[in-house]
Formats: structure tokens, sequence, C-alpha cells
């Protein structure tokens, strides 16, 4: 349904990539010392918004690396692309 | 008071042309204050005001429907209904449903058209068997009816199946639940509604619910685009839009929401009567009453609010059903649409309380909702008028993901998520 510009291939088809869920959800530094509720709001609660979305895909037919995007799920339009590492578009 | 349909209004009524029927559901306009609010006027939504009404004698309830009742995802399934799960929670829930459907039709004095014709559960490879065997013993267990059937027994229940052991996911059998089937889905809407409204439930459309008024940790009203509706209890029965109810409350869901798609055909004579499900190629099969093949696609990847997937969810779906059913190559399909699901971790549903007072949720049932329409309102009624979960629903709780203790139905899930 829409075309992704691969931050390093441009542009392609969405069925060239994979999607890897919500972007910028970082894994617990000690997880040792997680509560259960900690650990369920890591593993599990996700923001599932209805707007801009900031997630993670990967060109799994193309390059095969990790980027983010930030696309508008109400309406499937993407907003920006951009590299892992790099921060969000406000 | 509704006026009983029988043979006898419809004899009265055909004298003038079908044209004075009684309306089914009025168009009343919010009042200020309601003890008990519905948001979501699907079946779910309008069963658990129904239930309220009736089994807990409670009056003064609304159900506010953004739309118009049964427009979402009540009115885009598949219609299949089964209760063939693994787990013995998954079991009594979904078999609650069946039971109830069984009567429906008597209950609600309105047709649903619930045809127990039975479900299929094809199996493609050995690990597909010794799973669908396994789940054969569980239903057993359960009380549950589940037949297996091999190759033969398939070929003969349903001979349109291509049995060859030449294809490339070849059938190696089937588990069969006879008391499954289908229903109308949009009469279960109308069905629920019309019962509920005859019992004082407001009925309102066209109603968006645009936030949640909070004091503390308890409720105080909703703002909608019809005007503020003060209330000290919220059941939100939102479907695809679960997390976008509970982001206005502060709450975060277990959620995503995605896209599923479904087709129908042009229609056919009578040509499958059963449903046939196949998890491992994803195609499920039924015929509707009007003779179009009504076929379940399968989910996007990805969060999306848009109600359309993508092409290649179709594609995958299709040469599926081509190659178990070459009979149906020059068929041509007449509509296609999709509808939002809301998908939990592991893939059960949630009837639960939350960590406000006065706020309940009915959500997460992804892939599969309808089936348990009047068992999920059942549940929910009772949890909300007492505050407390049914024992049928306590393990569809939503602190089974602090706890760990989930229900995973990923195997008995029709849709592969």
């Amino acid at each position: 349904m829409f075309i992704i510009k691969c931050p390093y291939c441009g542009e392609r088809d969405h069925s060239e990539f994979s999607y890897g869920g919500e972007a910028h959800i970082n894994r617990p530094k000690k997880p040792t010392e997680l509560t259960d509720d900690q650990w369920a709001e890591y593993l599990f609660m996700r923001k599932n918004i209805k707007g801009i979305h900031y997630e993670r895909w990967n060109h799994s037919h193309g390059c095969r690396r990790w980027f983010n995007m930030a696309r508008d799920t109400s309406n499937d339009k993407i907003h920006s692309v951009y590299k892992i590492g790099e921060k969000p578009p406000v | 008071m509704k006026n009983k349909y029988s043979i006898f209004t419809l004899i009265k009524n055909s004298f003038s042309y079908h044209e004075n029927w009684q309306k089914a559901w009025g168009n009343p306009k919010p009042k200020s204050y309601y003890d008990i609010v519905i948001v979501g006027g699907g079946g779910h939504g309008l069963a658990t005001a129904y239930y309220l009404a009736k089994e807990h004698n409670l009056k003064n309830i609304a159900v506010v429907e953004k739309g118009w009742i049964g427009g979402g995802n009540t009115g885009r399934n598949t219609t299949i209904i089964r209760s063939n799960y693994l787990w013995d929670a998954s079991a009594g829930l979904y078999d609650h449903a069946l039971k109830i459907w069984e009567n429906l039709s008597q209950e609600l004095n309105f047709n649903v058209m619930f045809s127990q014709r039975g479900v299929m559960n094809l199996a493609h490879n050995q690990h597909d068997v010794r799973e669908l065997k396994r789940r054969t013993h569980a239903n057993r267990l359960n009380g549950i009816d589940c037949e297996w059937l091999n190759v033969d027994q398939v070929k003969e229940f349903c001979p349109i199946i291509n049995c060859s052991p030449d294809i490339r996911y070849p059938v190696m059998g089937s588990t069969l639940q006879r008391r499954a089937g289908t229903a109308r889905h949009d009469a279960v809407a109308w069905g629920y509604a019309r019962s509920a409204d005859s019992m004082g439930v407001d009925i309102i459309q066209n109603c968006e619910v645009k936030g949640i008024k909070r004091k503390g940790d308890s409720i105080e009203g909703l703002e909608t685009t019809k005007g503020f509706i003060k209330t000290s209890k919220i059941g939100v029965a939102a479907a695809g839009h679960s997390s976008v109810i509970a982001n206005m409350a502060g709450l975060k869901l277990p959620l995503e929401s995605k896209p599923l798609q479904a087709l129908v055909s042009e229609p056919i004579k009578p040509i499958i009567d059963t449903v046939v499900m196949s998890n491992a190629v994803h195609a499920y099969v039924s015929q509707s009453d009007k003779g179009e093949l009504v076929i379940g696609a399968g989910t996007d990847s990805y969060v999306s609010y848009t109600q359309k997937g993508t092409h290649e969810i179709i594609e995958g779906t299709l040469k599926a059903v081509l190659e178990l059913y070459p009979i149906f190559s020059r068929l041509r399909m007449l509509r296609q649409w999709g509808g939002i699901v809301d998908i939990c971790p592991d893939a059960s549903p949630i009837i639960s309380k939350t960590s406000i007072k006065g706020l309940y949720f009915n959500c997460g049932w992804g892939t599969g909702g309808f089936k348990a329409t009047p068992g999920s309102g059942h549940l929910f009624a009772y949890t909300i008028a007492k505050d407390e979960p049914h024992a049928l629903n306590a393990p569809f709780n939503i602190n089974r993901f602090v706890s760990g203790d989930l229900v995973d139905e990923h195997g008995a899930a029709a849709v592969a998520h």
C-alpha cells in the first residue's frame, strides 16, 4: 500500500520490508532489579497510537539493515525515515 | 414495548406492504447522566448493555457509538463461530458463548440465522496433525465436541477440497467441531439493539467519545461529540480503537491494532455446506446464504487504523484457496474490505477491571471476537455490575501481563499473528 524510502537504498515497495514494532523502547539497563510491573511495561504495553507512530523497520529483502520511521497510522502516510540511533523528528 | 416478531405480524404487515413496521430501536438524545455508559455499539457493546438490563436489572444505561450500530468489526468479520480452543480458560469462555448462541434467536425474538454447519481445521504437516489431535483431546476433556477426520473422511465430509498428496501443502487430516458454524453478523447487532432498547437502554449513534474525565482514580464522565455525559461507570468495547479510548484515560494497554482483511466472491449455487479453516496455508472459506464464498485473509504486520490492508495478504490467501479448491479458479471476487483488530500478545482477550475505578475494558479479541459476542457481553455485564469478574473471565484480566499467567492461544487463533 505504500512506498518506503530506505535510508540506505532509496524508495522501494513496502513488501521488501519487515515491521519491527514500536521504536525507542529501551532494553532495561538492570533487568535483575525490575519489578513485575516494569517488566510488563517493557514487554507488553504499547502506545498503539492513532496518529504519528515511531516504529522500526528492516529492509529484509534488500540491504537487511534496520531503521526507524515516523508514520501516521490513521492514513499510513510516512512522515520521515531516520537511522537507528538518531533522535526521532518532532 | 416492542411488538413480538412472528408469522402473524409478518402476515399482518404484508397488508400494508411492510411500510408500517415498528422501529426496532429509538434515536434518543443523550441524557446528562447515566449509571453506566458502554462505549462501542457493536455486538459486544450491545450485548453487554442487554445483559446489564436483563440479568442485573439495571435501568439507566447508554450505548454510545461513533458511527452506526454494527458498522465496525461486527459487520466486517467472516461470521465464524466455534469453541475449539486449547486451554481450559479459553474453552470455558468460548463454549459459554457457543451455548448462548444455540438459543439466541429465540431469546432475542430475532433470527440471527445461527447455522451449526460444522467447522473444520485442516492439518497440512506432521506438526499440524500432532497439534490438532492434541487440541481434539483437550476439547473433549473440556466437554467440547471435537472429532479427528483422516484424509478419506475429510474428502467425504467436504468433497471439493483437493486431497491430492501432490499439492504443495497436502491435506493430512482435519478436526471437526459439529456444533460450530456461522451466524448473520448484522442480525446479532440488530437483535441485541432491539432487545436492549425495549428494556430502556439508550442507543446513541453518531456519538464519538472525545475524552474521559477523571477525578483522581475514578470516573466523572465522557466528553462526546454530543456533549458531556456524566457517569460513574464506563465499559469500553471499542475493538480496534480500544487503545485510543485507553489513552484518553491515561492508560496503556498491551494491544496492537492491525488491519485484517476479508473478501467475498460473486454468488454461486451451494457448493460448500461447512466452514473450512486452514491455519498453515492461511485460507478459510464458507458460503453465505446469498451464495457468496466468504474468505478470510490475514493481518498486516504493522499498526494501522486505516481499515485497509495490503494486496500481498489477499494474494497469499487466494493462492492457498486455489490450491485447496481448484474448482474456484474462475470465480471472480466481488468485494474486499478491512477492519482494525486489537491483538493481545497472547492472542486472548481482556475482559477486565482496570486501575481506574469504574473503568472496564473488553478488548483484545484480535482476529476472532465475533464468535464470542454473546458470552463476552454476558461476562462483561457481570464484571461491570458486580465490580468483579465472573469465574469464566477471571483468567482474562489485564493483570495477567504482570503476573505472567498468560492464556497463549496462538495455536487456536485462526489468523496467524
